[in-house]
């Protein structure tokens, strides 16, 4: 338990009469990253805020680094890319970046590296000094991995980071999840594009508000004598179907 | 506090940057003050002098006490008519049955629009001094004839002072310290109400609410931009008024300002809290006839002891109603921040309320 970056145990979580998340059971190793699958509207982006309590769990628990969630001060260790690219559009860049930094409370004698680091990661170097309200959708999306990566967090959270992004740039991203992931970070990423379920260390199926299936995309592909995720994906929720008949 | 100064150092750059906002926030007051100025102050900047060719006296002696105006009574229209073809007098008011029939000069569109003026308040004054005289007249036969026993509170008021009653002073005059409370509290108001909604629409809010930062921090920080916004814009609106309007101002100048930066945090306090009663920009501008215009009703311009008992209970928790006092008292009777402390005390509990309010209400976004 204790050697978890996150865990969350039978997590309810309901809007109105909706039950979005059932008894979510979820444990992340240190050093991994997990991809959170699910199709749109299953409940991933809703994993995330109850992670990060932004929305509150009708009952369960989660924890993050072994503290209890909700907690304010743990934010500052976690880096917290949003499905939408929530950016200030009348500040530049650079302002956004700044202003995150600041938020995050990044020793203001390192925030000018930390941005200047950043934003060569994402190829926003040059870009930086423009208004975002003139940035194309791909730099949008780039400058939020940014500021997600603001502030050197040990758990980095992206909900789905590559919707809307170009071929070139999504291989670059990924590129660059797995070299955070070999300086020891641990990543939750989200996504509803399977074929990005084969890049992830493990991979997790969200399937009608419970946690159906986890585990190394290659083991899956053994046990379920399939060769890609999606097969996996839809032979699990298929299941989960006739399960559910039957009761 | 760092990220305070931060959050206060973005909103403010946000705001810079957004220059319709920024014409809307300091030019829209300077020219609704001089349309203002141009249609309620005619009759205090010029010096009329109108012949009355058969108008009763009383209506007269009215005329004449209105500031700038000066009446001469003619034998009849003729030579009424000479003198104004000479230039000597401006118009011409003549009184034929119940009608009134005015000629004007119209060289100079001013006195025009004073002398309309003059006239129009007079009649209304009169007959208001009539009507009272009815009522009075009634009310001396009511207890006779109904046996009803009429307590002095029960007596129908009628006060002069609403129209021009004070020949001294103006309407606009006495609009002026309220309408820039109202100034003040419409544009923060809406414009930091559609900030945070912005926020809350875009997902920054979610976003800045994933970092360690205080929900404290978020309100404080957004007071402090629109305090410094609140202070740059009355201190336009007043020196313009004091300056380029010519009116007099009693009291201290800074006594206003410190009321209406009090004023401009409620209004920003109120336009957060109400923002999260808002899914878009235009539900946020649907509650302006809720919210704003009526609060111009019980700000001080209509007095509030001419109105109902249970119409004036709810201008007691309007804070414009406060900052109008206040103002007033400061603008027009020179009176200290001391005197006036009463309802600033007021405007400043409003103030800790509505951010408690906010602070608390954020947690709707953010459990910690
Ligand atoms: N704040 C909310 N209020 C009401 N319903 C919500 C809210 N957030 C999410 N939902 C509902 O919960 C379900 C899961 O949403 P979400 O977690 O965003 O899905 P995903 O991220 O997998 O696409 C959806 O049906 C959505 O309509
Ligand atoms: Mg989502």
């Amino acid at each position: 338990m204790t050697t978890s970056v996150v865990s969350m145990n039978n997590v309810i979580k309901k809007f109105g009469d909706q039950v979005v998340l059932n008894g979510f059971d979820f444990e992340i190793k240190p050093g991994v990253i997990v991809g959170l699958i699910g199709p749109s509207g299953s409940g991933k982006s809703t994993v995330i805020h109850v992670l990060l309590g932004m929305e509150k769990a009708q009952s369960g628990e989660a924890f993050v680094f072994g503290n209890s969630m909700p907690n304010r001060r743990l934010l500052g260790r976690i880096g917290y890319m949003a499905q939408t690219d929530a950016l200030y559009e009348r500040l530049t860049g650079r302002e956004n970046l700044q202003f995150f930094a600041e938020m995050k409370g990044i020793e203001p004698s390192l925030i000018k590296k930390q941005i200047d680091h950043v934003s060569q990661v994402v190829d926003l170097a040059s870009d930086l000094d423009k208004r975002t309200s003139g940035y194309s959708g791909g730099m949008k999306r780039r400058l939020s991995l940014a500021i997600s990566l603001l502030g050197d967090g040990d758990l980095l959270i992206l909900d789905e980071p590559t919707v809307g992004v170009d071929p070139a740039l999504r291989r670059s991203i990924w590129k660059e999840l797995h070299r955070l992931r070999d300086n020891g970070k641990t990543i939750l990423v989200t996504t509803h594009v399977m074929d990005e379920a084969e890049l992830v260390d493990d991979v997790a199926m969200l399937i009608a508000g419970k946690l159906q299936e986890y585990g190394q995309p290659a083991r899956l592909k053994e046990k379920y004598h399939e060769d890609t995720i999606e097969n996996i994906f839809l032979k699990v929720e298929s299941q989960n179907e006739t399960n559910v008949s039957h009761i | 506090m760092r990220r305070t100064l931060a959050i206060s150092k973005r909103v403010t750059l946000e705001l810079i940057r957004d220059k319709r906002t920024l014409m809307l926030m300091f030019l829209a007051p300077i020219l609704i003050l001089i349309l203002m100025k141009l249609v309620f102050s005619a009759n205090t900047t010029v010096d009329v002098k109108i012949a009355t060719v058969n108008v009763s006296d009383s209506l007269v002696q009215q005329i004449d006490k209105m500031k700038g105006i000066k009446t001469v009574d003619y034998g009849s229209k003729e030579s009424a008519r000479s003198s104004l073809n000479k230039e000597n007098v401006d118009g011409i008011i003549q009184t034929k049955g119940n009608d009134f029939y005015v000629t004007y000069a119209n060289t100079d569109p001013s006195k025009t629009a004073a002398t309309k003026a003059a006239l129009n308040s007079s009649i209304l004054v009169n007959n208001l001094s009539d009507l009272k005289k009815a009522l009075t007249k009634i009310q001396k036969q009511m207890p006779n004839n109904l046996g009803i026993n009429y307590s002095s509170n029960a007596k129908p008021k009628i006060h002069n002072d609403y129209i021009y009653g004070n020949s001294k002073t103006n309407f606009f005059d006495k609009m002026l310290p309220i309408l820039m409370g109202f100034f003040v509290f419409f544009f923060v108001f809406l414009i930091s109400g559609m900030a945070l909604l912005n926020e809350r629409t875009s997902g920054t809010l979610g976003r800045l609410l994933a970092t360690p930062v205080r929900r404290g921090e978020i309100v404080f920080g957004y007071m402090l931009s629109y305090g410094f916004v609140a202070i740059f814009q009355t201190l336009l609106i007043v020196l313009f008024t004091v300056y380029g309007l010519g009116v007099e101002v009693v009291g201290n100048i800074f006594n206003i300002v410190i009321v209406n930066v009090v004023l401009a945090f409620v209004a920003l306090a109120f336009g957060i809290l109400m923002s999260t009663f808002a899914k878009t920009e235009f539900q946020m501008m649907q509650f302006i006839p809720l919210i704003v215009i009526p609060q111009i009703f019980f700000s001080g311009i209509i007095p509030l002891d001419t109105m109902a008992h249970w119409v004036q209970v709810i201008a007691y928790v309007l804070p414009l109603k406060y900052s109008g006092e206040a103002t007033t008292g400061i603008v027009m009777n020179g009176q200290s921040l001391l005197t006036v402390i009463n309802p600033i005390l007021i405007l400043l509990l409003f103030l800790v309320v509505l951010t408690g309010l906010n602070i608390w209400g954020l947690k709707r976004y953010r459990k910690v």
